[in-house]
């Protein structure tokens, strides 16, 4: 289902059919499919032990893929050593040299690359400037603070100009601020630079203000890969669904289906509108996945003719910006409606019965066996 | 904040909320605190001061100033009695070169007749036998003799013996009525006086200290560099090692702590030795011939391999406590910059791991420098180290001032390597677990 989006793509960076064992036992890595035009921003996005590292460390000459092959501008790369595949690399640790200075471990690349000095110089200082730490050349790692770190990290991996760059979780140890400082600066850097950046993270939100498309990463495989708005708006699977956002899942077998509608009966008998995502046959167990934001209980914002189930408030959560109402639906204690505090909202109240809907493409029809 | 706070902070020095100055108070209660910590090591300190400090500080004493000559302590009562006491005086009173006179005679019997009463003519004799050999029988014969020894003394006590008239002894009794002398460093670094008290070099067969100092700084020197080359990759290779895999090399790097050093030493001569296994092994495969058997123990040699295996530990260690930390990261970061593995080696992981070298480096030289056992056992003549020339002047010649001007010289070596170790590297930099 991934190679199909981006089978025309000219890609900078593939994967084909890579597979990656460590104990020679289990698959870390089951099957990687993946093409890259160059230019993009593409974040790995998943559950710890997913896979994610793994991939980066195949992709930067550090892991052999057992099976399968890594192409680099249409060259396989399986057997060039790390230092020969110009790759830059921030590392979770930033990784800076300890014993040198933050302008020593900034020339290094340069260096090793045979580059005279006042050329060195010059770049270094253009690299600093950068990253707004042009003053701090002279500083040791251990005489910065996280996120001036990071920064240097950043500087480092792409001093010496390199196509492709690789993050990984390179804002984990940030705070929320800072973080959200430094990702806006990542995306400027990558913009005006036209680098190509493959970014790892297990943050979401990071992975979706960031990327120009997403990979989410379970159990050794890409379960989706789409741009932000897509895999958000349209997740393809139950996992992704989970994974991505909050979500609201109904239990239910489909009673009819045609087209682009289903109708699916839960669990306690009522009956709700759906679109079938993975789903085919009458009589299939589903998982109905509804946004919280999507959520009706306006009866003057319903779609017409669309089902609407009873729902009884158990608890009405004031947020500031919205508000979050957790129901009793079908049987389910555990359903989020959330709405925007808008003026004159009228306060619900616990134990009231309200009915609710939603239009009918905001609630998907998964396949259940899929389901986490 | 409030205002109260607030006002103190512009009105001159800050005070504690019940008015105290904050300076004397943080001093009061950081002082309380220093002396529990006092009370917690006062044990250590006493066992240190008692069995380390005041041994060392004896041993300085002893190697400017030994009274034997001059001082007789009584077995019984522990009193001490001055010995020589008009001989001293004549020394004082006469310039050194001056040859002995009659008075010089006639305080030398009075000094041994005295000597003689207490009955410590055998320990003057002993203290000069040092410098002049022969000189204790001279002495307790003569003192033997003194009480019927009429004047004029001189003729008296030539009569006695002839070899009273060497300027040498002279001199000998000169320098040992002296209360501080540097004659046993002089000794220690191959320099004796002449007749007029110059300093002059020692003769050919007596000069061998300086060719042991040497030979020991150059032998441990060596021996730290081997293991240094063999002690690296393993230390190495424990760090990098998936913990199972290292738990078991730790084990043999271990090992050598876990048995006795004699029985690791003997065990080196079972294997070194002209008939032993290694000279067999070689023999039986073709590699020597039976009549060129290899020499490997008893010399220079056997003392490099046995002391080299005995401190493989000690570099192991440090540089494993140093090693082990180091994330990987460091060197892929490196790899991705560029680096060949061999530049990233070079340029990141070494460097990270020199205060392990420097702690290595200097345990084992300075382990190595005052090693004993060892070179004693498997050494032979060439492999001797200065450490037994030491003990030799402890157990046999009993020069105990000559041994403690060597040890001391030993001991300002390594000080002076400490120093030198401190400036270069810096000693907060040292690594040893
Ligand atoms: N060097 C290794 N040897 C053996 N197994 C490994 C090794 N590195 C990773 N693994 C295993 O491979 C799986 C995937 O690891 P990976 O580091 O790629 O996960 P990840 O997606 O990066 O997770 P995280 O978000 O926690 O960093 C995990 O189950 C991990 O235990
Ligand atoms: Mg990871």
């Amino acid at each position: 289902m991934t190679e199909t989006a981006d089978a025309n793509v000219a890609s900078f960076v593939e994967f084909r059919g890579v597979q990656k064992s460590y104990d020679g036992e289990t698959l870390v890595v089951k099957d990687l499919n993946l093409k890259m035009p160059k230019g993009e921003f593409l974040t790995m996005l998943g559950p710890s032990g997913s896979g994610k590292t793994t991939c980066l460390m195949m992709l930067a000459g550090f892991e052999t893929a057992t099976h399968g092959e890594i192409l680099l501008d249409d060259q396989p790369i399986n057997n060039i050593p790390p230092h020969k595949r110009g790759i830059g690399m921030v590392f979770q640790n930033y990784a800076l040299f300890p014993h040198m200075t933050v302008g020593e471990n900034l020339s290094f690349p340069l260096e090793v690359r045979g580059m005279g000095k006042s050329e060195r110089e010059e770049k270094v200082r253009r690299a600093l400037d950068m990253v707004q730490m042009g003053s701090f050349a002279a500083r040791r790692p251990a005489q910065l603070s996280g996120g001036q770190k990071q920064r240097i990290a950043l500087a480092r991996a792409l001093v010496f100009e390199p196509k492709l760059v690789l993050m990984d979780e390179p804002l984990g140890a940030l705070d929320k601020q800072l973080r959200e400082h430094m990702q806006f600066e990542i995306k400027h850097l990558h913009e005006s630079l036209g680098i190509t950046v493959v970014y790892v993270t297990h943050d979401q939100s990071e992975a979706l203000t960031m990327s120009d498309r997403v990979a989410v990463f379970n159990d050794g495989r890409i379960q989706q890969l789409a741009p932000p708005d897509e895999l958000y708006e349209r997740p393809q699977n139950a996992f992704v669904a989970g994974f991505i956002g909050e979500n609201n899942k109904l239990e239910g077998r489909i009673e009819e289906i045609h087209d682009n509608k289903a109708l699916v009966r839960l669990k306690t008998g009522e009956l709700i509108d759906a679109t079938p995502v993975n789903v085919t046959k009458v009589g299939q167990e589903t998982l109905v996945s509804v946004r919280p934001e999507r959520v009706e209980f306006k009866p003057e914002f319903f779609d017409k003719g669309a089902h609407t189930i009873e729902a009884e408030v158990l608890e009405f959560i004031y947020m500031g910006d919205t508000f979050r109402t957790r129901l009793r639906v079908a049987g389910h204690d555990d359903f989020v409606m959330k709405c925007r505090n808008m003026l004159g909202q009228r306060r619900l109240e616990p134990g009231e019965k309200i009915p609710i809907s939603w239009h009918m493409q905001d609630a998907r029809a998964l396949e259940k066996n899929s389901a986490i | 904040m409030s205002d109260a706070s607030h006002d103190s902070v512009q009105s001159g020095p800050l005070t504690t909320a019940d008015g105290k100055p904050l300076k004397a108070a943080l001093a009061s209660a950081q002082a309380h605190r220093t002396r529990r910590a006092f009370y917690l090591v006062a044990p250590l300190l006493f066992f240190v001061v008692i069995t380390f400090l005041m041994p060392i500080g004896q041993l300085l004493t002893k190697s400017v100033n030994n009274p034997a000559f001059y001082s007789w302590q009584d077995r019984d009562t522990g009193e001490k009695i001055p010995l020589m006491v008009d001989l001293r005086a004549w020394f004082d009173a006469h310039p050194a070169g001056t040859g002995p006179d009659e008075a010089a005679y006639a305080a030398l019997v009075t000094g041994l007749v005295h000597a003689k009463e207490v009955k410590a003519q055998g320990q003057i004799g002993t203290r000069i036998n040092y410098e002049v050999s022969g000189s204790r029988s001279l002495f307790t014969k003569t003192a033997r003799k003194a009480d019927k020894l009429e004047p004029p003394y001189k003729e008296a006590v030539l009569d006695v013996d002839k070899d009273w008239d060497d300027p040498k002894l002279w001199n000998s009794m000169r320098n040992a009525s002296k209360a501080f002398t540097i004659d046993f460093y002089l000794s220690a670094l191959d320099r004796t006086r002449d007749d007029s008290g110059n300093i002059i070099k020692a003769d050919e067969e007596r000069a061998v200290y300086i060719l042991l100092f040497e030979r020991t700084l150059v032998m441990s020197a060596l021996i730290t560099f081997i293991t240094f080359l063999l002690g690296f990759p393993i230390a190495h290779l424990l760090a990098t090692l998936p913990l199972r895999h290292s738990n078991l090399l730790m084990i043999f790097v271990l090992l050598p702590f876990w048995t006795s050093l004699l029985v690791r030493t003997t065990s080196w001569i079972v294997l070194l030795q002209s008939q032993g296994v290694v000279n067999d092994i070689w023999v039986s495969v073709g590699l020597i011939s039976d009549e060129n058997r290899l020499q490997m123990i008893y010399n220079q040699a056997g003392t490099i391999i046995a002391m080299t295996h005995i401190l493989l530990p000690f570099m192991v260690l440090p540089l494993y406590s140093v090693m082990r930390p180091i994330d990987p990261s460091y060197v892929r970061a490196a790899r991705s910059l560029g680096a060949t593995s061999w530049t990233a080696f070079r340029r990141i992981y070494m460097p990270q791991t020199i205060p392990g070298i420097g702690a290595g480096g200097l345990l084992v030289f300075i382990l190595a420098v005052g090693y004993y056992i060892t070179p004693a056992l498997v050494g032979g003549s060439t492999g001797q180290l200065i450490s037994n020339l030491i003990a030799f002047h402890m157990q046999n010649s009993l020069n105990w001032s000559l041994a403690a001007a060597l040890a001391s010289l030993l001991l300002f070596a390594v000080l002076l390597l400490y120093w030198l170790y401190d400036r270069l590297i810096g000693i907060d930099n040292l690594k040893l677990g």
